[in-house]
Order: C-alpha cells, then structure tokens, then sequence
C-alpha cells in the first residue's frame, strides 16, 4: 500500500487538476470586475496555499527531527522545503502574470502580501545555502530543521499581510465571513486547491524516494569499494 | 486572442511548462538510478566470481 502512494497520488492529481483546470477555464462564469483574466486566480491561489502547506510541513518534519532525533524526518523536511520552493516560484510567477493583467505591471513594492512572499521564499532559498555550506551529517540536520521551523512563523505573517495591511491593491476573497464569490467559483477553486495538494503530494513522495535510493545506493557503492 | 486571454494562457502554460520540466528532471534522475543500479550489480556479480574462483584455488592447493 506503501509504496502504491505516488500512483494514488498522481491519479488524484490527474483527475482533481485535470478536472478543476476544465472547469476553471469552461465553466465558470467571467469575473464583473476582471472578465476572463480572473481566471488566473484558480491556479495561482491554490499554488501559494500549496506552497505555505509544503513548507508548513516541512517544519512538521523539522519539529519530529528535533523532538525523535529521528534522521530520516531531515530528508522528509528537505523534501517538503524543496517541492514548496518549486511552488513558490509558480505563485510569484502566476501572481505576476495577474498582476500585468489586472494592474498592468508586473510587480509593485506598495502591496505587502508580495512583498512578505517574496520574503518567505527568500527566506527559504536560503535555507538551501545554509543546507550545503555545513557538512552532511548531525549538526547539518540540527541548523536545518531549527531553520525550517523558523521559517514557519512567516508563513500566518505572509498570509494575513493583506488583511492587516490597508493596501486594497490585492484582493481578498477568502473572507472570515465566507468566501467572496459564486458558488460555481467557489467549488472550482476547491478542485483545483486539492488537485494542487495532491500534484505537491506526488512531487513530495517521489522526490523523497529518489533521494531514498540515491542514499541507499551510496551505501551499496561504498560498501562494493 | 484578446490581451486578458493571453495572460491567462500564459499562466496556465507556465504550470504546464513547469510540471513538464519536472517530469523530465525525474526520467533523468530514474535512468541515472538505473544506470548505477546496473553497475553495482555488475560489480557485485564480479566481486562473487572473483570469490568463487578464491575459493576454487583454496581448495585445489588444499
């Protein structure tokens, strides 16, 4: 069952992604402020959740690393830290393609939610620096993990900039009082936010068995030397 | 294509493209393993006839 989970995942993938995209794109009525531009927003909002999730996991892994002083949770933190930075680059990416399109530019240093994203993902592009200037080892893992978990604190900080802060140039949708939008929009926006967990879910497990391998195979090598 | 269409099919390209590139950064990594796998099993299977033939010479002189 174990080892059947990067083919439940990717099938789930295949379907929820594959489905909500469909949807998003021929289904959904056009946005009344943004028309059919506002699209973007199915992918790009289920992308930045997914990449606040893989690191918030990754830091789930850190804390059971420092708790268990378990050395298999540092591969399964890198991992997670690793597949969020990937996905962190698509919601810069994605966020600025919206952007040129609703505001008609690519970036703005006035709004704080892409500015403390921008931090976030530095913060964790740092993280890599600091993971391969250290010998592999106990201490590597130890700074790692102890990073990672720093770095969770500015995940809730970069997620409720925007409502803390008094820019309205970013829109908030997803409202203490319920979501601002269709119905239709809505479960659109739920397809593609689990069809996007699920893609992060089969990155993460085959990612993490990849580096298994590399690392079993490293000990086969030198124990055939 | 109107300007917000292309954006939006930008956006959706880039996932796509990225998705992609991943796909193809796996194969490489899979065909990497299986390249080394084969050599360790290449070099496993010399190491037991280099020791059969040890053991065949041990036990001739003996």
């Amino acid at each position: 069952m174990r080892n059947n989970r990067p083919a439940l995942f990717a099938l789930a993938t295949l379907v929820l992604l594959g489905g909500g995209v469909a949807l998003a794109l021929f289904w959904v009525p056009d946005d009344a402020d943004q028309g059919f531009s506002q699209r973007i927003f199915y992918i790009h909002v289920p992308i930045a959740l997914t990449a606040y999730a893989c690191f918030g996991w990754g830091a789930w892994k850190a804390l059971r690393l420092l708790w268990l002083r378990d050395e298999r949770y540092d591969l399964e933190s890198y991992t997670a830290v690793h597949i969020g930075l990937i996905f962190g680059v698509l919601t810069l990416v994605t966020g600025s393609i919206w952007a040129r399109a609703s505001w008609g530019v690519w970036w703005t240093w006035s709004s704080r939610q892409l500015v403390m994203f921008l931090v976030l993902f530095l913060f964790y592009a740092a993280y890599f620096m600091l993971r391969y200037s250290v010998e592999p080892g106990r201490r590597r893992a130890n700074i790692s993990a102890v990073y990672a978990l720093f770095g969770i604190v500015l995940v809730p900080i970069s997620f409720l900039a925007i409502r803390l802060s008094s820019d309205l140039i970013h829109p908030v949708v997803l409202k203490s009082s319920g979501p601002d939008m269709a119905g239709s929009m809505f479960l659109v926006f739920c397809i593609c936010l689990a069809g996007m967990l699920a893609l992060a879910a089969t990155m993460y497990n085959v990612e993490l068995t990849g580096k298994r391998l590399d690392g079993h195979l490293r000990e086969l090598r030198e124990a055939l030397a | 294509m109107s300007s917000g269409d292309r954006y939006v099919f930008a956006a959706y390209t880039v996932v796509l493209v990225t998705v992609l590139v991943y796909v193809l950064i796996i194969a490489l990594k899979v065909s990497r393993l299986d390249r080394e796998v084969g050599d360790l099993a290449r070099r496993a299977r010399e190491r037991r006839v280099a020791e059969q033939e040890d053991d065949r010479e041990e036990a001739a002189v003996g």
